[in-house]
């Protein structure tokens, strides 16, 4: 059979990009930027100021959109790879922020719920909250691994019972944490205008990309979620790999904690994260990820990430009304996520190809 | 066979005696209760709450008390319906929804159950309960903008952060605010939900703060909003607070709070009290002594605190938490 | 058999990117007519099924029924197809395991709103009585045989009133008794006029039930012939576009019985899996080749999966070059040296998502272990060396592993396999579903590597193709050993012998 002459350089790369999964939540930041060159283009000034200590911060409206799409993009990185793994998502991450954010704060607090110093260096609390929100992921992972529930029935045990687990954490008190360097996490390390969730967040791709270039975890991920019995006769421990995927969501939910309860010093056990879950699923979607498992393309999650992010403070600025907030989120995001479904991208290529294949010019089949 | 059979028969009537004393206690019988309540982790205000109603229905204190917590009405409602089953002498409840309680009320009628509201009324017939012991969040909302009034401002440019859209305590102190606004043509700069949520009140502020809208009054409708707002306004350096650019209005004087108005950072805190156990106790002593109720509906009373005059004893008797 | 046309394809042409599947080919079935289609893998055999059936769109080229010329039929979905008259059955059942044999036979097709179970079955049972399939109506379809399965998917083709039917690789897992009653059925078909097209690679097939046979050979056609007129070789020269090689006797010039002195490379005694094979006994020495045989469903199989961990082991010891190992799981296996071409391949061997690329590398892969990772371009140096090594047909080592055909894929799963470098190799039915040149490729290949050193297991239900290249055959039957031929005893006779038992075998 012969084979067509392969596009030289950069036709090649831009025809290959145009296909890739990346370009749904790309094109999608394209469209909300035109938008608001055309409505208001302040929306993109970026202004460095000072805040009430002194310390010099950058602020702007696309500031906001990497500050507070820090958490959703770090959440994002792990939701792939349990998607990708175990072909279902992890509902029970806003009540796994809760319980590493009310570790951290034990930890930070002791038992006085509002103490005049941190009791514990900050590093150690963060370890500590890491480590029980990697327990939680732990938990959920071993349901799915070994006792093969279903995913979404698995985290619905810490979906349904981990924020009262916080808050007995805690003993149902709201502690509160008055020390300034707390609050670097998730405002401005003094000196540094850069918010702190976005460098956090930035580390935390830089450690991905480690991840998926140094070790073997993407394409066992995937060969699981693709095929489970075929892994396993390649040598593979599907349950491990699942497990895996689950306690790296964990870290991630972990350091999420740190971020939210620095932001604000305390914690509300019901209102921390709430509804986070259904915007990580939402992110990984965006990204063009089938929901169902197999191939993933981390860096489309992130960016289906910052796209909702994009979106909710693009509605912000607007002042659109609370009601209608949520109904001009939910028309983008079913419209985006149509697009982004592998059968429909399918189906434009080959309208696409089509096109091409009316078109007379070109060689002859 | 038979001297175990009689043996047992035996054993079971010692046992039975013993249950029965220990039950009844010395003197008197203790008075059941059932309780039912909203989330207490939902806010500062729910816990104290909470922590207010454990303290005074003890053993100790003549009650046995059976605590119940539920998000919605149908998971209250199932409460309920147990707690009438199991026969309890009063029935306390602060309904998660105002509509839907009618079923349950008549319920409670016929199996002799009285029932007490506290917290926030409920639509039902007055027939149906015994006495209410509320906060009228209307009223809550219209001592704060009698305040806001009050301060006489050249001009009103006011960011208005709801709580959750629906609720009582949003519908009460949104409606008083939206009311006089329009009135006096006050100028609402923003109006978004923030959830209860401090993150998302900040996002809301920052949002206004890059649009480069001029704002003078922060009118959040609970204490977290308000921190997360302030959050925004110190990022910017715009300062807030007593004698200073913008005026910060928060609801629920949880402790923090009040502190923060003493130190002048904020100007104004709605209370929302949460301390209503002193009054159920009293309306059950007099309803166990037979006695008529002077009021059906008991509305506490509920301040707002100035910045300006609140003092320490203030801050120590009326914050919540601690 | 009639001489009027049922369906005429002229001119069709189809391209994939980077692959001219199809190139103006021109085919013809006449009414009560079996013809038929032949090729090797990648000749477009399954590309021509799938455009007159729908799934594929054809680029160029006319489709034309009952001798109608005046209008060409567009299909451009499987629904329209069905409705056109032409019916199809292909070689990986697409039916629903979970539903009862009448709900299969019926999905999709009732009229009006409401289903009556009652009549539903009554009328299936009519159906399978008339064309001879012994099953009941409600039993759940996932608890029937394949053959079963393949003949109520028929029946489902008959049905619909096709005049057009197909069966693509109908044989591919029945034995000799069911192949039968499935020629039976398909002479019954033939009878009532309705046309059929038989995709199959067995050339005793064709020859058995065949009226016509058409070659196709790299996406073009060679030529429609009478099946009486064709001698055999000649259509196998046809489909390679060689003269061939004399493919009688390829055996291998390795004694028999090699040394019995040497440690076998792997050594097991009461060796048993939770799938309920007796306990038994197995050797294989260096570069010598054994196989399993036997019946369907005999346990061979489960025997060499046992061998390879891939089901639990409940019992057994197990030796490798003489030091006892133990294996339990695939990975043992695999560090032990050992090599596993499932038989099944679609669900226990490719990963469809991945390129082939991926599936070729994942297995040393795994061996390498979890930190060290391959990179791109030594990924790409292998998946190119056995692409060219087995002769893989795909556009590149990017294709998704799904897209390429089933022999092909076959070749990138035992490519899969020789690059790990296995000291000992099992193959499980390597050749089901590939065509006559590459299944003496692969037969050749084994023979190569034995020589080389490396001792293999072979599995083929076509039993020619062992006794060509196996040394000792191990007999199963009824899930236990119960022979071993070697030497003299290797013929078909004393195989069926032994197979059949009653000899004190």
């Amino acid at each position: 059979m012969t084979a067509k002459p392969n596009r030289s350089g950069a036709g090649a790369f831009f025809a290959g990009l145009l296909r890739h999964q990346i370009m749904i939540p790309l094109a999608a930041m394209l469209l909300l930027t035109i938008f608001h060159l055309i409505v208001d283009r302040s929306f993109f000034s970026i202004s460095l100021m000072h805040n009430v200590n002194g310390d010099p911060v950058l602020t702007g409206s696309i500031i906001s959109v990497i500050d507070s799409g820090s958490e959703l993009a770090i959440l994002a990185i792990g939701m792939t790879l349990v998607t990708a793994a175990s072909g279902g998502q992890d509902i029970s991450v806003g009540a796994g922020i809760a319980i590493s954010g009310s570790v951290i704060l034990r930890v930070l607090c002791g038992t006085n719920p509002s103490p005049e110093h941190m009791q514990a260096p900050i590093i150690v609390a963060f370890l500590i909250g890491c480590l029980a929100a990697a327990a939680c992921g732990a938990f959920n992972g071993a349901l799915v691994a070994f006792f093969r529930l279903q995913p979404m029935v698995a985290t619905l045990i810490l979906f349904t019972a981990g924020r009262s687990i916080a808050a007995w954490v805690n003993n149902n008190r709201l502690p509160v944490v008055n020390d300034i360097e707390f609050k670097y996490f998730g405002g401005y390390i003094p000196g540094i205008p850069i918010p702190t969730p976005f460098l956090i967040a930035i580390v935390c791709f830089i450690v991905t990309w480690a991840m998926l270039k140094f070790t073997n975890i993407g394409l066992y991920a995937q060969a699981v979620g693709i095929n489970e019995k075929t892994s396993r006769l390649n040598g593979l421990n599907p349950a491990v790999i699942k497990l895996t995927a689950y306690v790296i969501l964990g870290l991630c939910v972990g350091v999420c904690g740190l971020i939210k309860t620095s932001r604000v010093g305390s914690i509300n056990y019901s209102v921390i994260a709430k509804d986070i879950e259904m915007d990580a699923i939402l992110a990984v979607a965006l990204g063009g990820n089938a929901l169902s498992g197999g191939k993933f393309s981390m860096s489309a999650s992130v960016l289906g990430a910052y796209v909702i992010q994009y979106l909710t403070t693009t509605l912000y600025s607007l002042n659109v009304r609370p009601a209608a907030i949520s109904a001009y989120k939910a028309v983008v995001v079913i419209l985006l996520v149509v697009c982004s479904a592998p059968a429909v991208r399918e189906k434009f290529s080959r309208l696409m190809k089509k096109a091409r294949a009316g078109k007379p010019s070109g060689s002859a089949a | 066979m038979k001297k175990r059979r009689i043996f047992s028969l035996i054993a079971a009537s010692v046992l039975g005696c013993t249950c029965m004393t220990g039950c009844g206690g010395d003197k008197k019988e203790l008075i059941k209760v059932g309780i039912i309540n909203n989330d207490p982790n939902e806010s500062g205000y729910r816990t104290a709450n909470d922590k207010d109603l454990k303290a005074a229905f003890t053993k100790e204190n003549g009650y046995d008390a059976q605590f119940s917590y539920g998000k919605t009405n149908d998971e209250q409602m199932q409460y309920a319906q147990k707690y009438i089953q199991d026969d309890v002498d009063y029935l306390l409840l602060s309904a998660a929804g105002t509509a839907g309680w009618d079923g349950v009320l008549q319920d409670a009628k016929k199996a002799g159950v009285k029932v007490i509201l506290f917290d926030r009324v409920i639509d039902a017939d007055e027939s149906l309960y015994e006495a209410s012991v509320v906060s009228d969040m209307e009223k809550e909302g219209e001592t704060a903008v009698e305040w806001l009034k009050a301060q006489n401002l050249s001009e009103y440019n006011i960011i208005h952060i709801q709580g959750e859209m629906g609720t009582a305590a949003q519908i009460g102190r949104s409606g008083a605010l939206d009311k006089t606004a329009s009135e006096l043509g006050w100028n609402i700069v923003s109006q978004q939900s923030g959830s209860w949520s401090a993150e998302n009140a900040q996002q809301i502020v920052q949002a206004v703060i890059d649009s480069s809208k001029p704002f003078n009054v922060i009118y959040a409708e609970n204490d977290d909003m308000a921190k997360g707002a302030v959050t925004a306004l110190d990022k910017s350096n715009i300062s807030h607070g007593v004698g200073k650019d913008v005026i910060v209005m928060g609801f629920d004087c949880n402790k923090w709070a009040l502190k923060e108005l003493k130190e002048g950072n904020w100007n104004y805190d709605g209370q929302c009290n949460p301390f209503q156990s002193s009054y159920l106790i009293d309306i059950i002593q007099k309803l166990e002594k037979g006695e008529k109720l002077a009021e059906k509906t008991i509305i506490m009373e509920e301040k707002g605190f100035d910045a300006a005059t609140i003092t320490q004893e203030d801050v120590d008797q009326y914050g919540i938490g601690e | 058999m009639g001489e009027k046309t049922v369906l005429e394809l002229r001119g069709i042409s189809k391209a994939f990117p980077g692959v001219k599947a199809l190139q103006n080919v021109d085919f013809t079935l006449h009414t009560g007519e079996i013809h038929a289609l032949m090729g090797e893998n990648g000749a477009g055999k399954s590309t021509l099924i799938k455009v007159l059936t729908g799934v594929y769109e054809r680029d160029e080229g006319q489709i034309y029924l009952h001798g109608d010329h005046s209008k060409s039929v567009q299909i451009h979905s499987p629904q329209d197809a069905q409705q056109a008259g032409i019916s199809t059955v292909y070689q990986e059942i697409s039916l629903c395991p979970n539903l009862s044999v009448a709900e299969n036979i019926y999905l999709g097709r009732s009229e009006g709103r409401l289903i009556s179970w009652r009549s539903m079955n009554k009328k299936a049972a009519k159906l399978l009585e008339s064309l001879g399939i012994a099953v009941s109506p409600s039993q759940q379809l996932a608890g029937c045989s394949i053959a079963v399965q393949q003949m109520v998917a028929i029946a489902r083709a008959v049905d619909m009133e096709c005049s057009v039917l197909i069966l693509d690789e109908p044989t591919s897992s029945l034995d000799e008794h069911e192949v039968a009653k499935l020629f039976r059925l398909m002479r019954d078909l033939r009878e009532r006029g309705v046309g059929i097209i038989f995709v199959t690679h067995f050339l005793d097939q064709v020859y058995e039930v065949c009226d016509r046979i058409t070659v196709l050979r790299d996406g073009r056609l060679v030529g429609s012939y009478d099946a009486e007129a064709l001698p055999r070789v000649e259509l196998v020269s046809k489909m390679l576009g060689k003269e061939l090689d004399d493919m009688a006797d390829i055996k291998s010039e390795i004694p028999a019985s090699a040394d019995d002195k040497t440690v076998p490379v792997y050594e097991a005694e009461n060796l048993c899996s939770a799938e309920g094979i007796a306990p038994f006994r197995f050797y294989i020495r260096r570069g010598e080749v054994n196989g399993f045989t036997g019946l369907l469903g005999s346990g061979r199989s489960e025997s060499v999966r046992a061998i390879f961990g891939a089901d639990k082991v409940t019992s057994g010891t197990v030796r490798v070059n003489g030091k006892p190992v133990r294996i339990h799981r695939p990975i043992d296996a695999m560090r032990a040296g050992i090599g596993y071409l499932p038989e099944d391949r679609k669900r226990d061997g490719i990963i469809g998502d991945l390129s082939v690329r991926d599936n070729i590398i994942l297995a040393l892969q795994v061996k390498r272990g979890f930190f060290r990772p391959f990179s791109r371009a030594q990924k790409i140096r292998f998946a190119e060396k056995y692409i060219k090594l087995l002769d893989v047909k795909t556009a590149s080592v990017n294709t998704p592993i799904k897209s390429l055909s089933g022999g092909n894929q076959q070749k990138v799963i035992l490519g899969r396999w020789l690059l790990t470098e296995p000291q000992y190799l099992i193959l499980d039915e390597p050749t089901r579903g590939i065509d006559i040149g590459t299944k003496i490729d692969i037969q050749k290949l084994v023979l190569k590597l034995a020589s080389e050193g490396m001792s293999v297991t072979f599995i083929s239900s076509e039993t020619d193709e062992m006794l060509r290249t196996c040394s000792r055959l191990l007999v199963m039957r009824d899930r236990r050993l119960v022979g071993e031929l070697t030497g003299d005893q290797l013929t078909q006779q004393s195989i069926m012998k032994t197979i059949a038992g009653g000899d004190g075998a």
